[in-house]
């Protein structure tokens, strides 16, 4: 079994020349923004365009953002393990490797956006850190997020490990696991909502239809994306993925965008009718304030691809044809990026709780470290996916034999 | 790209900088030193100030009167005075006598040594034109800068930390290094403090300043003279805020913006004392507290006795 | 008959002045308890202090008048239509409204018989400015370090730089 692991494990020195390129395009940007993580280590966030009037900014975007990705591999686990629907449990894996890349992912994105990322340790439960348990939301999103982190991994490595011997793994043994994992992935995305849902301070966050806004439209990107990687699998590997997980995938997306966008209706519907003080943010946000407009065109954006992606994933024709189908995923993963990350942690600084509008943009720098931890994630991720492939063909039992 | 990565001065990185920046910042984010010596250690294995005992305490002033006073080129002494029994501090402030002169902020940033370089302010005071929505925070001013003030129509509010009984901003600290102390002042330990920065989103009177970058004090405007949870000299990438002059309330005095005020617009005193000044205001003025709906319970009181101060 | 009655009369405001004295000590009055410490007031300015130094020479002038030799640099914005300097001023002493002299370093004494409220919050510590210690001895700011007495106006300051905007620190 190890052997057969380790043999797996080679197989990522083995390629053709895109793959490669590809390797080393991410590694390019790794570097950079390696680079630039090392200069603002020196110098400090200064390098950054947060400041105290907006004190959070792209990267806390990106981690919300990826939190809800790696929630959504919950919406492969439930039909493949709890209803048994084939076509989804044959590609549940890569869903749940989607996960342990994301979440690894707002891992490096919280540790970039620390004043103090060696004091990491200071938030670990006593005797060793001070973690303040129960009151800090924080707290309880280090311990769910790796929590989510653990399960999944654990699930993927022992599939890996069943599936590389050559034997179908048995649900039994782990399916307290996948039991625990469902609410779990409800959970990361509810407690990072509670993250900014339970600062009275901030209005704009200080909504309780927060958290059922975030899951709706986490559970739109997160499929949106997988849709993408899926076709992607199929292209480059032997691997066969149903259409018919894919289209159940995009059925998914349609109601998700439906519940979601009836979700932003009942909060801009009580916020703009009841007229009240707390409103000031949105107005910010939808229609700019004091002649202070950044967000403005990228919001109405956000929204119009999530409504045309909605149309695309309603009508059943539009969903089952793959260049729509692609279109519609696509206008999702944007959308939510631009709704969930500076549509949703800016405005919430924005005005500040004395007043002023300090209209944050994020520096080249921020930017280009953003840019290299999604590569750090895409080599994670390129890289679990080529160990699995083999093992999942068996091509290399077979050769082995 | 590389013309992203530049420093401020207009130098670009090389390879060389490169390295060596990395170096300085590995250590330079646990440390205040920028040599790694065996202090990093115990600067990075340093415990929360309060898991320690008196004596460990003292051992760690001493190593850090050690490094401040080498990295910032004069003695400094850093004391650790305890609050006093019996004593919740209390603020009053006059809103018909400030006229919103700043001299409190600057004052303040003396006293405090906050950073002049990138520049932090502890205190805020805003502008409000006079007869519109009152208190009307989103139409304030704080950047005003006429000839003379005060000027006619309008009036002034300035604000700092409210020390909330309540402080939303000690509940969501995911590592506790930010509490209320004895006698109500909320303190942060800046050798605990991650920098994570969610007590400033959690702060609804905007009290909370983080070090974008290394603070910078000129020497000779340096105070030497420091408490451990307040004005000591503080590193890159941690928050800090008003604690009423810790080092001098504590010791009996009245801090720095209360003793400047032109006006007395300032009041200070012990909340549990029923003779004390704040307490008179307390029961004997109109006062009110900032932003009373979110249940903070502020320690900080607005008030007034009467006519806006007039001036010729 | 009628004069048992004149008798009586001015026995009874003898009475009721005694009263009033006795509760204005114990009520509004200031004790020397009340104010524990102060700051004495700056002496007027030497060339013209003692006021006797002159004014001994000179016959006492009740009228209202501009004046052009002496205290030119005086300009009284202070309920100057009802008031003269004899009003406050009576040889080297100040002057209480009914006639009780005190000591330049006693002035509040006069403020306090127009302002009452005001001093009354500035013996609480209210009005205007003490410093010391906030739980020991306190100084306290006399009326006339804040407000000139002929002018109390508070004079308009420059004030201080404003923060600067978060997009300019960098």
């Amino acid at each position: 079994m190890i052997k057969n692991l380790l043999n797996a494990l080679l197989q990522i020195t083995k390629g053709g020349i895109k793959y490669y390129a590809w390797i080393a395009l991410l590694l390019v940007l790794i570097v950079l923004g390696l680079g630039v993580y090392i200069k603002q280590l020196d110098r400090g966030l200064i390098i950054t365009a947060m400041r105290d009037q907006v004190s959070w900014g792209l990267y806390i975007a990106n981690f919300t953002f990826l939190v809800g990705v790696a929630a959504a591999a919950v919406l492969l686990v439930i039909p493949a393990y709890l209803y048994h629907f084939k076509p989804i449990k044959e590609i549940v894996l890569f869903g749940e490797m989607v996960a342990i890349t994301a979440v690894t992912m707002c891992i490096l994105f919280i540790m970039v956006d620390m004043g103090q990322p060696l004091r990491v340790w200071h938030i670990l439960p006593p005797p060793i850190g001070k973690m303040n348990m129960p009151s800090s939301i924080l707290a309880w999103d280090v311990v769910v997020l790796i929590g989510y982190l653990l399960i999944n991994l654990f699930l993927v490595i022992y599939a890996l490990s069943r599936l590389s011997i050559g034997k179908e793994y048995k649900l039994a043994p782990i399916f307290p696991l996948i039991l625990i994992s469902i609410p779990l992935a409800v959970s990361i995305h509810t407690v990072t909502a509670f993250i900014y849902n339970g600062l009275s301070s901030r209005p704009f966050w200080n909504a309780s239809i927060l958290a059922p806004r975030f899951l709706a439209s986490a559970f739109c990107s997160g499929p949106a994306i997988m849709l993408i990687i899926l076709q992607l699998i199929r292209r480059f590997s032997r691997i066969e993925v149903d259409n018919k997980a894919i289209f159940k995938i995009s059925e998914l997306i349609a109601y998700t965008m439906g519940i979601n966008l009836f979700l932003l209706g009942a909060e801009m519907y009580k916020e703009f009718y009841s007229e009240s003080i707390h409103n000031v943010p949105l107005q910010y946000l939808y229609f700019g304030l004091h002649d202070k407009m950044r967000l403005v065109p990228w919001i109405w954006a956000s929204f119009i691809m999530n409504a045309i992606a909605f149309v695309i994933f309603l009508i059943p024709k539009t969903r089952e044809n793959f260049v729509t189908l692609n279109i519609g995923a696509v206008l999702i993963i944007l959308g939510v990026y631009i709704e969930k990350g500076l549509g949703l942690i800016v405005p919430g600084f924005v005005p500040d709780t004395l007043g002023e509008i300090y209209e944050y943009w994020p520096f080249m720098s921020e930017v280009i470290i953003t840019i290299g931890i999604w590569a750090v994630g895409a080599l994670l991720y390129t890289l679990m996916v080529k160990i699995t492939i083999p093992v999942y063909t068996r091509e290399l039992l077979v050769g082995g034999k | 790209m590389s013309k992203k990565i530049k420093h401020s001065s207009g130098i670009n990185l090389d390879r060389r900088t490169f390295i060596k920046g990395a170096a300085i910042g590995l250590a330079g984010t646990a440390l205040p030193l920028h040599t790694a010596d065996a202090s990093f250690l115990d600067a990075f294995l340093q415990k929360h100030f309060r898991e320690m005992r008196d004596e460990e305490i003292k051992k760690v002033i001493e190593r850090l009167e050690k490094e401040a006073s080498l990295e910032w080129k004069k003695d400094i002494r850093i004391s650790a005075t305890k609050a006093i029994p019996n004593v919740k501090f209390g603020y009053g402030l006059d809103l018909s006598r400030c006229i919103g002169c700043r001299k409190c902020v600057y004052a303040c940033v003396e006293e405090n040594n906050q950073s002049r370089i990138p520049q932090i302010h502890w205190i805020t005071v805003l502008r409000f034109k006079k007869g519109e929505k009152w208190i009307d925070l989103e139409n304030s001013e704080k950047y005003y800068n006429p000839k003379q003030i005060p000027e006619p129509g309008h009036f002034y509010v300035p604000v700092q930390c409210q020390q909330c009984e309540n402080p939303p901003c000690v509940k969501v600290c995911p590592t506790q290094a930010t509490w209320k102390d004895p006698d109500g002042v909320i303190v942060i330990d800046y050798n605990w403090c991650i920098g994570c920065r969610y007590c400033m989103a959690a702060c609804p009177y905007g009290a909370r300043r983080f070090n974008w970058a290394k603070p910078n004090i000129p020497t000779e405007e340096l105070n030497p003279e420091t408490h451990y949870l307040g004005n000591r000299p503080r590193y890159k990438g941690v928050v800090e805020k008003c604690t009423f002059c810790i080092q001098r309330t504590r010791v009996g005095k009245y801090p720095a913006c209360v003793e400047v005020c032109p006006v007395g617009a300032r009041k200070f005193g012990n909340l549990l004392d029923p003779k004390s000044e704040i307490r008179y205001i307390i029961e004997n003025m109109r006062v009110f507290r900032l932003k009373e709906d979110l249940n903070t319970y502020p320690k900080f009181y607005y008030f007034f006795t009467g006519w806006q101060l007039k001036t010729t | 008959m009628k004069k048992k009655s004149k008798f009586a009369l001015i026995i009874l405001i003898i009475l009721m002045m005694g009263l009033s004295s006795i509760l204005s000590l114990s009520l509004g009055g200031e004790t020397v308890e009340d104010i524990p410490k102060s700051f004495v007031p700056a002496p007027p300015p030497s060339e013209n202090f003692p006021c006797s130094k002159c004014h001994d020479n000179l016959p006492v002038n009740r009228k209202q008048r501009k004046l052009e030799m002496y205290h030119t640099n005086i300009v009284l914005k202070h309920a100057e239509k009802d008031r003269w300097c004899l009003d406050c001023h009576e040889r080297d002493k100040l002057r209480l409204p009914n006639g009780e002299l005190i000591d330049y370093n006693k002035s509040y004494k006069l403020c306090g018989q127009c302002h009452g409220t005001i001093f009354r919050d500035w013996k609480a510590g209210i009005h205007g400015k003490r410093i010391g210690l906030w739980n020991g001895e306190k100084l306290y700011y006399f009326c006339v370090k804040c407000h000139d007495p002929h002018q109390p106006r508070f004079k308009a300051l420059e004030p201080k730089k404003p923060p600067m905007n978060p997009a300019e620190i960098k």
